[in-house]
């Protein structure tokens, strides 16, 4: 049997086991809605949760957006300075926060399409649970064993796959936010440590480590010393505009 | 014949175009049986295509049971396996 035929049947496997179970089956209409009551509280829930995350990491690429802008602020005082080896310092803390800013536009992207996902699914539900709700009640009204049988088979299975699909929806927007949070978290703890602030302080690392670093990040830091020396602009951050709202981080006090 | 892509919604699939839509099926099934990850995507999107293409889809509040239930287009070979695995992968 094909994939997609095995699929239907697994979502239809535990509607026949709940009709079964109950001896009369407008039991299973009123269960069946209570259980769709409980999944939409719990899908607004859901929603919430990735909304807070959201804001979350836009929160932090303005932080982030603010160390670039003031690194190279940084990097620029201090070639006019004379000082090349505090210069290379701001810019190759600029550019960790560039990467990082570029890895949250990323993160940002695939957490608003599972939103738009879930909040499709949640109006797809809604609207299914309306029509449930009437029919209940028409079914009820007018029960008569033989007839109702087969209504309530059908209303029951039609809402349960929908539930089904839509948990599916929550599962993986649960999952991502999740992942987003632990990784909102490590970046908060980086933000905090001053690494990608401020290149007056001291970064927090040891030298074996900004060594380490040199290697991979000095040959792109050695072309924008360059590049500032031959009085051009710094190359741009990858999305910076995607990302934060330059106006109202203007507006903020500072 | 009524067939819901997960994550999307269900259509309405006229009976003439069943032929059509069971080449893509089992090219679906072949991929997996292969374990060949880039064919199952392939083979994946251009059955949804022609359930989006041939089908109509439902009003949202149509209450109807599906015949076919097709994995969302981004859904990764292993996670399909593992929902035929398990039904409790399944909520709901």
């Amino acid at each position: 049997m094909s994939i997609t035929r095995r699929l239907a049947m697994l979502f239809h496997i535990k509607t026949n086991k709940m009709l079964d179970r109950a001896e009369d089956p407008r039991e299973v209409l009123d269960y069946s809605y209570e259980r769709q009551m409980e999944m939409l509280t719990q899908l607004r829930r859901g929603l919430a949760d990735v909304a807070t995350s959201r804001k979350r990491l836009d929160l932090q690429a303005t932080q982030l957006q603010d160390s670039v802008d003031r690194l190279g602020d940084q990097a620029r005082q201090a070639v006019a300075a004379g000082s090349d080896g505090l210069a290379r310092e701001a810019l190759t803390r600029r550019q960790a926060a560039q990467a990082q800013l570029a890895d949250l536009a990323q993160q940002r992207e695939s957490l608003i399409a599972e939103q738009d996902k879930l909040t499709l699914g949640a109006q797809r539900l809604e609207a299914k649970i309306e029509v449930f709700r009437t029919r209940k009640e028409t079914i009820k009204a007018t029960y008569t064993a033989a007839e109702a049988q087969t209504r309530i088979n059908e209303a029951v299975s039609g809402i349960s796959e929908e539930m089904g699909d839509v948990g599916m929806a929550m599962q993986r927007a649960e999952d991502r936010t999740a992942q987003m949070t632990a990784r909102a978290g490590a970046l908060d703890d980086l933000l905090a440590s001053g690494a990608l602030e401020d290149a007056t302080r001291p970064a927090g690392r040891d030298d074996i480590q900004a060594r380490l670093d040199a290697l991979t990040t000095g040959d792109s830091v050695e072309r924008d010393l360059a590049a500032l020396k031959a009085g051009t602009a710094l190359p741009a951050p990858p999305e910076p505009k995607a990302i934060t709202d330059r106006a109202d981080r203007r507006e903020r006090p500072s | 014949m009524i067939v819901r892509i997960l994550g999307e919604g269900q259509y309405d699939v006229p009976p003439v175009a069943l032929d059509e839509l069971n080449v893509h099926d089992d090219a679906v099934q072949e991929a997996a049986d292969a374990g060949d990850e880039g064919a199952f995507t392939a083979a994946l999107a251009s059955l949804l295509d022609t359930v989006r293409a041939r089908g109509t889809a439902l009003d949202a509040s149509a209450l109807v049971p599906s015949e076919l239930i097709l994995p969302a287009p981004d859904a990764p070979m292993a996670e399909v396996q593992a929902m035929l695995g398990d039904e409790g992968l399944i909520p709901g």
